[in-house]
C-alpha cells in the first residue's frame, strides 16, 4: 500500500507555480485555501452592503439612497453572505480538514473539486454585475425582492432577478458537486480503522450537510427555473392569472430554505465539540448522542418549512403541525448544548482565541435558538413576522451561530494550515470587539421588532430612532473590527512563531499528527486508527 | 463491492475508482430524484389545494342553485376587497365593502371596473377567500370572474356577483373576506 502511494506522490511532485497553480490545482489544501479566501473577500463585500443599509437607517427619513437601491442591497447582502461567504467557508474547511481528519491523501474527486470552486467567482459576478450595469443605464439594478425571490414581485422585477436566478443555478451546481465529493471521500477514503462512529464531529456535520444539499438544492433550482419560465416563457407556475399560485413558491423555496439553515450550521456544530475538548483537555462528552442529534436535526429540518410563512394563511391543523415539529428541533439541539457544556465541565480549561469564540458562540447561538422558539409559536409569530425581531433572531443564528463559529475554526486550525502561530493578543481583541459590537447591533433590533418596526423598509417612524442609531454605530464597529481578523490571518500566513505539529496542548485527532503546515500531499503513509 | 475475482486482477487504486464510480452514480440518481420531486410538487400542491381548499381558491364555475336552507340563527359577515395587478390600467373596486348574510341566503354585490387607458384591454379576475378553510363554502351563482372582461377605452362597467354562503360553513367562522385581483388576461 505504502509503495503505491509513494509512487503516486512522486508523479505529482512537480506542480505549476503562480496563477496556473491555482487555476489548475487539484490539491485539496490549495482548493480549500481558495474557498476560504473567496469566502473572506465576499464576507467583506456583503458586509459593505449591509453597512450601506445601516448608514441609511442611522436616521429616520431617506438620506443616502432611494428605496429601490436599499432593497437591492438587502437582497444581495443576504445572497452573498449565505451562498458566497458562509457556504464556501464551510466548504473550504471541508476541503482542508476532511482528508486530514479521516487520514486520506486527498479528496476522492479532485478535478470535480477544482470545478466546484471555479464556478463560484462567476456566480458572484453575476450577482453583483447588475449594480454596475445600472450605472451605464442598462437595467434597473440588482435583485430587489430580498433573497427569497417571492412572486409576484420577482415576476415583475427587472433583469436583476434573472441575473440572480442564474447565479443561484451556478452556486447550486457548485454546492452539489462539493457534496458529492465529500460523501464519496467520507465513504470510500477513510483510513483503516476509522469507522463511521470514530469520525470527528466535523466530518459528521459535513456528511449530513452534504446529504441535505443533494436533497434540497435541486428543489431551489427547480423553483427558480419555474420563476424564470414564468418571467420569460409564458408559464404560470406562480402567476394567479394563469391558474398558478404564488404561495406555492413559498412552499418550494422554504422546502429548500429551512434545511439551508442547517446546511450553514451543521459544519460549524462539528467545530464546537472538537475545540471544546482541545481546550478543556478531556474527551468530548456524549459523542454518540451528538451524532444522533445531528441526524435528528438533519431529518427534522426537511419537514418544518412552512413555519417561515405562518401568516400567509394555513388551516389550524397545518399551523399546529408546523409549530410542534419546529419546536421538536429544540430537543436534539438541547442534547447537543448539554453535551457541549458537559465537555467543559471540570475540564482544565484555558481560553485561547478559538475557545473564546466557541464559548461566546454557545451563549449567542443559544439566544438565537431560544428566540427561534418564540417565533415558532404560531400565536406569537403573527406579531413578530417580518419585523426586526426576525432579523435579530436569524443574525444570532447565522452571524453568531455561523460566522463566529467559522472564526473559532479559523483560529483553531490557522496554525496547522500556515505553520505559524497567529497573534494571540489581536485574536482576543478581535473576539471581544466582535462579541460586544455584535450584541449591541442586534439586541436593539429585538426591541425594534417587538415595537413593530418592519424589516426591509428604508424609512421608519421617529419612535425607532434611538435604537436604530445604536444599532448602526455598533454595526460599523462590528464591520471595522473584522479588519483585525484579516490582518491577523495575513500576518500569520506570512510568518510568525513556528507552530508545532500538535499546536494545542490538548488537541486530539489525525490532523495534529502531521507537521504544521502539512506537506503538499498529506499522508504518504496511510495512518491506522485503533 | 468488488468480488473476489475482481480483487485479484485490479490494483487497490482501480478498486477504489470502481467503488467511487458506483457511489457517484447512486448520488447522481438521488440528485435527479430530488429535481423531479421539485417539479412533481406542482401537481401535488394543486391537487391537495383543490381537494382541501386550503389556499382559499373558490370554485370558478357557477353553482347550480341547490335548495340550500336558510339558516336564520346565524349571521356571517362577508367583506370584499379588490386589487389591480401591474400592467392593467384599470380602476376596480367593490361598491359595497361588506354585507351581513344568513348562510343559504342569496346576495348580490356590484364590482365596478373602469378602463383608464386609451386601448381595449382584456382582464381576468382571480378570487381568493380568507380564511382559506371557508373558501369551499362560498358558492357563486354568477360572477364576473367566470369569464374574461374586455373594456373599451374609458369604458366603465358595473359587474354583479351573486353568491351565497353554504350552511355547512364551519361553526367558528363568522367573518370571511373575498378578494379579487384583476390580472391582464393571458393570451
Amino acid at each position: 500500500m505504502s509503495t503505491t502511494t509513494v509512487a503516486h506522490h512522486e508523479e505529482h511532485a512537480e506542480h505549476p507555480t503562480g496563477i496556473m497553480r491555482w487555476l489548475t490545482t487539484t490539491n485539496h489544501k490549495d482548493i480549500g485555501t481558495m474557498y476560504l479566501t473567496f469566502a473572506l473577500i465576499m464576507f467583506f463585500v456583503g458586509g459593505a452592503m449591509i453597512l450601506g443599509i445601516r448608514a441609511e437607517l442611522f436616521k429616520p427619513g431617506l438620506q443616502l439612497m432611494n428605496p429601490e437601491f436599499f432593497n437591492q442591497l438587502i437582497g444581495v447582502h443576504a445572497l452573498i453572505m449565505i451562498f458566497a461567504a458562509l457556504m464556501p467557508a464551510a466548504t473550504g474547511f471541508a476541503n482542508w480538514m476532511i482528508p486530514l481528519q479521516i487520514g486520506a491523501p486527498d479528496m476522492a474527486l479532485p478535478r470535480l473539486n477544482n470545478w466546484g470552486f471555479w464556478l463560484l467567482p462567476p456566480s458572484a459576478i453575476l450577482l453583483t454585475l447588475p449594480f454596475t450595469l445600472a450605472l451605464f443605464g442598462i437595467g434597473d439594478g440588482a435583485l430587489a425582492t430580498g433573497w427569497t425571490f417571492y412572486p409576484p414581485l420577482s415576476i415583475q422585477g427587472g433583469i436583476g432577478v434573472d441575473f440572480a436566478i442564474f447565479a443561484v443555478h451556478l452556486l447550486g451546481i457548485s454546492s452539489v458537486l462539493g457534496s458529492i465529493n465529500i460523501i464519496v471521500t467520507v465513504f470510500n477514503m477513510r483510513a483503516p480503522g476509522m469507522t463511521l462512529m470514530k469520525m470527528p464531529m466535523f466530518v459528521w456535520g459535513w456528511l449530513i450537510t452534504a446529504f441535505l444539499l443533494i436533497a434540497t438544492i435541486p428543489v431551489l433550482a427547480g423553483a427558480v427555473t419555474m420563476l424564470l419560465t414564468d418571467r420569460h416563457f409564458g408559464t404560470h407556475f406562480f402567476d394567479a392569472a394563469g391558474g398558478g399560485d404564488p404561495i406555492m413558491f413559498q412552499h418550494l423555496f422554504w422546502f429548500f430554505g429551512h434545511p439551508e439553515v442547517y446546511i450553514l450550521l451543521l459544519p460549524v456544530w462539528g467545530f464546537i465539540p472538537q475545540i471544546l475538548e482541545t481546550f478543556s483537555r478531556k474527551p468530548m462528552y456524549g459523542y454518540k448522542a451528538q451524532v444522533y442529534s445531528f441526524w435528528g436535526v438533519g431529518v427534522l429540518s426537511v419537514v418544518v418549512w412552512a413555519h417561515h410563512f405562518f401568516t400567509s394563511g394555513m388551516p389550524v391543523p397545518a399551523l399546529l403541525y408546523f409549530m410542534y415539529s419546529t419546536m421538536a428541533i429544540s430537543l436534539p439541539l438541547a442534547v447537543m448544548f448539554f453535551c457541549w457544556i458537559k465537555t467543559m465541565w471540570k475540564g482544565s480549561m484555558s481560553f485561547e482565541t478559538p475557545m473564546l469564540f466557541t464559548v461566546g458562540w454557545i451563549i449567542l447561538f443559544g439566544i438565537g435558538g431560544l428566540t427561534g422558539l418564540v417565533l415558532a409559536d404560531v400565536a406569537a409569530d403573527a406579531q413578530y413576522h417580518n419585523s426586526y425581531f426576525i432579523v435579530a433572531h436569524f443574525h444570532y443564528t447565522l452571524f453568531a451561530g455561523g460566522i463566529m463559529g467559522i472564526m473559532a475554526g479559523t483560529y483553531y486550525w490557522l496554525p496547522k494550515m500556515t505553520g505559524h502561530m497567529y497573534n494571540e493578543k489581536l485574536g482576543k481583541l478581535h473576539f471581544w470587539l466582535t462579541a460586544i459590537s455584535f450584541n449591541l447591533t442586534f439586541i436593539p433590533q429585538f426591541f425594534l421588532g417587538l415595537a413593530g418596526m418592519p424589516r426591509r423598509i428604508p424609512d421608519y417612524a421617529l419612535q425607532f430612532a434611538e435604537f436604530n442609531m445604536i444599532s448602526t454605530i455598533a454595526a460599523f464597529t462590528l464591520g471595522l473590527s473584522q479588519l483585525l481578523f484579516v490582518y491577523n490571518i495575513v500576518t500569520c500566513a506570512r510568518g510568525g512563531k513556528k507552530a508545532t505539529a500538535q499546536v494545542w496542548e490538548g488537541a486530539q485527532g489525525l490532523e495534529w499528527t502531521l507537521p504544521s503546515p502539512p506537506p503538499y500531499h498529506s499522508f504518504t503513509e496511510q495512518p491506522t486508527v485503533k | 463491492m468488488a468480488s473476489v475475482n475482481e480483487s485479484k486482477v485490479l490494483t487497490a487504486k482501480e478498486q477504489l475508482d470502481l467503488k467511487n464510480q458506483r457511489l457517484i452514480r447512486k448520488l447522481l440518481w438521488m440528485l435527479l430524484g430530488s429535481l423531479l420531486f421539485a417539479f412533481a410538487l406542482v401537481p401535488i400542491y394543486n391537487v391537495l389545494c383543490s381537494m382541501t381548499g386550503l389556499n382559499g381558491k373558490t370554485q370558478n364555475t357557477a353553482t347550480v342553485l341547490a335548495k340550500a336552507k336558510i339558516d336564520n340563527t346565524r349571521w356571517v359577515n362577508v367583506q370584499f376587497t379588490s386589487s389591480v395587478m401591474s400592467g392593467l390600467g384599470w380602476n376596480f373596486y367593490p361598491k359595497t365593502t361588506s354585507v351581513r348574510v344568513h348562510p343559504g341566503q342569496i346576495e348580490t354585490v356590484i364590482f365596478v371596473a373602469k378602463n383608464t387607458t386609451n386601448e381595449v384591454v382584456v382582464g381576468q379576475a382571480i378570487p381568493s377567500v380568507t380564511p382559506g378553510i371557508a373558501a369551499a363554502n362560498l358558492k357563486k351563482i354568477e360572477c364576473f370572474c367566470f369569464i374574461r372582461q374586455s373594456l373599451k377605452p374609458g369604458e366603465e362597467r358595473a359587474m354583479p356577483l351573486r353568491f351565497f354562503v353554504s350552511p355547512d360553513l364551519p361553526k367558528d367562522v363568522s367573518d370571511m373576506t373575498l378578494s379579487y385581483s384583476f390580472f391582464p388576461a393571458v393570451k
